[in-house]
């Protein structure tokens, strides 16, 4: 049956590559915390214009090396590359889409949503200080729960990932003591607990360790049907994670005067902000070597960022706020320009195309 | 007469060729066997070359520290070097003892309609890939030890005095002694086979011999086949500990993930593959990437140690016994 199948789609790409001379490959590799989308959208664009996406996903590390090596035509990374970094390497970034990062906790007879903590609870949780679910100040923050006098089992991811770095990010941002003892990376050296292989890794150790926490993206939350917590954001409420309010934290960010758009989404001002949200990046050169190549990587990140925000919607992935959409699109043609100086694409043309 | 000579001719061209065929035969058996070396050599030199940024940067301490940062970037080898070795020896206290006797079994005891299919399923086991053991311990093996086992163990090997730390602590399920567990299942498989296909080696004569003079089977055992088939045992269990030594995806599933030595094995731990499969594709920065590649480096210069360390060992016991 696969035989089949890859004759047929064999055959179809040969027709195609006949059919239109320009119809090319773009090449990408970075992150995996975005790839499901990426393939859902390189999918729908290929039927649509014969271009098709190869994307490996290898981490933001090696995306980071690769796009630096010249070795694809985008990178693709969880963690924004600082200005500095940035303009040293004659790079450009941009925001593709976003995702939140929830605790999740395993405590018998509790519910999503029923926990509150404060990033004071979960940073002192996560530094070893708070060891008990009865503890003084989860007990005195829920009064309405009868919690255990069980230990906390702190579970974090043991592979380096961006999601690590967006969770220990907001970590070193509301607590002073975790920022000089651990700081911030794709990963660390955790104070305590137990280290699960990818999101997947942290979601069974937190479901079988009773009285366990952990940290995952949102969609493994919801596929593993675990019990998130509420979080108290920077304006003070209590917040649930949801498309909705990881949408706020973006909107409320000031992206306009962000050098570099290096903005890291976490504890945004705004009563409906989720606190830790985090938007993934893409890395490409400020001069193209190729032009040709660049304009159809970037018609397809435009084509995306106009028609993928529904497909973005169904894996639980969150789109970027139109402003936000637009303020890239703009980013475009000011700075990627081929040898010759001319900008590779702008997008108010090709909408003008449509 | 000149008949002959053609056919003198016909048998020396002959000889020519198959002298011909046959060195270019050697030369190319050799080729094969100098391109495993080249091959060792190579991935040696690239091992050291990608260490050299990371022993600029901490020396001898890379060796001697239990550190492992990316924050500060400060990296120290002992934690996993701890986690290999501890997980390693776990597998072979528990898997050598229950190879030796499903061998014994199927070689001397099993009736002769058993032995195929155990032995085929054991060989079956082999067979199975490593991520599948990860699976099964993370999703099957760990929460039954931590509900079942391992609070016995910690309530009855705890209180004892030295050793009893080694079982103290929360059951997680997960941790340095699951990991070892599920490392002994993995090799049973190997040093059970080549144990059994030893132990069918030995005469049947000696064995016979032995029972017509009132030998019992643990004489037998003890007295004719053991000593007959000694190195090859050693082998087999060699064989087993390499495999325990490098073993990547299964531990990086079950012990827990942490740069830590903790006094008792319940506790989450690293090995030196788990932290390379863990770390390599998101380490960004020369000393960070190059610390993970000396740790690589770390591991062949461990697994050789130990290997060398049993080739001598029985060269050792070779002597003595015929000296």
């Amino acid at each position: 049956m696969f035989k089949g199948f890859s004759l047929v789609a064999f055959l179809c790409a040969a027709i195609l590559s006949i059919a239109s001379a320009s119809a090319a490959t773009i090449s990408g590799a970075g992150a995996t915390f975005p790839y499901p989308i990426y393939a859902k959208w390189a999918d729908a664009y290929k039927e649509k214009t014969g271009v098709a996406l190869n994307y490996q996903s290898i981490g933001s590390g090696g995306g980071i090396k690769q796009i630096k090596d010249k070795t694809v035509d985008f990178g693709a990374s969880d963690m924004p590359l600082k200005p500095d970094d940035l303009d040293k390497a004659g790079l450009v970034q941009f925001p593709m889409v976003m995702g939140g990062v929830v605790p999740v906790i395993n405590v018998k007879g509790i519910n999503a949503g029923d926990m509150k903590l404060t990033p004071q609870i979960l940073a002192d949780i996560y530094l070893g200080k708070i060891t008990k679910w009865n503890d003084a100040a989860i007990t005195k923050l829920n009064p309405n729960l009868t919690l255990p006098d069980a230990t906390i089992n702190v579970v974090h991811r043991s592979d380096g990932s961006g999601t690590s770095f967006i969770f220990t990010h907001y970590l070193s941002q509301v607590s002073p003591e975790w920022q000089s003892k651990v700081g911030e990376n794709t990963s660390v050296e955790w104070p305590v607990g137990v280290g699960g292989k990818g999101n997947e890794g942290v979601a069974a150790y937190t479901k079988q360790l009773d009285g366990s926490i952990g940290y995952v993206e949102y969609a493994y939350a919801l596929q593993n049907k675990l019990a998130n917590t509420l979080l108290q954001n920077s304006a003070g409420t209590f917040v649930a994670p949801s498309s909705e309010s990881f949408q706020a934290a973006a909107a409320n960010a000031d992206w306009e005067h962000a050098p570099g758009l290096y903005l890291l989404l976490t504890n945004q001002p705004g009563e409906k902000s989720w606190p830790i949200t985090g938007a993934t990046y893409i890395l490409m050169y400020k001069s193209q070597d190729k032009p040709d190549i660049g304009a159809e990587v970037l018609k397809f990140f435009n084509w995306s960022y106009l028609n993928g925000g529904d497909m973005a919607a169904e894996l639980n992935y969150v789109p970027m706020p139109k402003a936000v959409i637009e303020l890239v699109r703009g980013l475009w043609s000011k700075e990627i320009k081929g040898s010759d100086g001319k900008p590779i694409f702008d997008a108010t043309v090709a909408d003008g195309e449509k | 007469m000149t008949a002959l000579d053609t056919t003198n001719n016909a048998l020396l061209q002959g000889f020519r060729t198959q002298q011909i065929a046959d060195r270019a035969f050697r030369g190319l058996t050799f080729l094969c066997a100098i391109i495993v070396l080249l091959t060792l050599g190579a991935i040696l030199v690239a091992l050291a070359w990608g260490s050299l940024p990371a022993f600029r940067a901490f020396h001898f301490d890379f060796f001697t520290r239990s550190v492992w940062n990316p924050v500060t970037v400060q990296f120290g080898a002992v934690a996993a070097i701890y986690g290999t070795l501890t997980t390693s020896a776990i597998a072979i206290l528990i898997g050598v003892p229950v190879s030796f006797g499903i061998a014994l079994f199927l070689s001397e005891l099993a009736p002769l309609w058993l032995r195929r299919p155990i032995g085929t399923a054991i060989e079956l086991l082999a067979a199975v890939p490593s991520i599948i053991y990860g699976m099964w311990g993370l999703f099957v093996f760990a929460p039954f030890f931590s509900q079942h086992y391992q609070p016995w163990m910690s309530a009855y090997l705890g209180p004892i005095p030295v050793i009893g730390q080694l079982f103290q602590g929360p059951p997680l399920g997960i941790g340095i002694f699951t990991a070892g567990v599920i490392l002994a299942i993995m090799i049973v498989p190997f040093i059970s086979s080549v144990i059994r296909d030893v132990f069918q080696t030995v005469p049947a004569v000696m064995r016979e011999s032995a029972y017509s003079i009132g030998c019992s089977t643990w004489e037998v055992v003890w007295n004719i086949l053991l000593p007959y088939t000694r190195t090859s045992i050693i082998g087999a269990i060699m064989l087993g500990l390499g495999r325990a030594l490098g073993e990547t995806m299964a531990v990086t599933f079950v012990i827990g993930n942490a740069h830590k030595i903790s006094a008792s094995l319940f506790m989450p731990g690293a090995t030196i593959s788990s932290t390379i499969a863990n770390e390599f594709t998101e380490a960004v920065g020369d000393v960070y990437y190059s610390s993970l590649i000396a740790l690589g480096l770390t591991l062949f210069v461990v697994t050789m140690a130990v290997l060398t360390l049993a080739k001598l060992m029985l060269l050792r016991l070779e002597l003595r016994l015929r000296g």
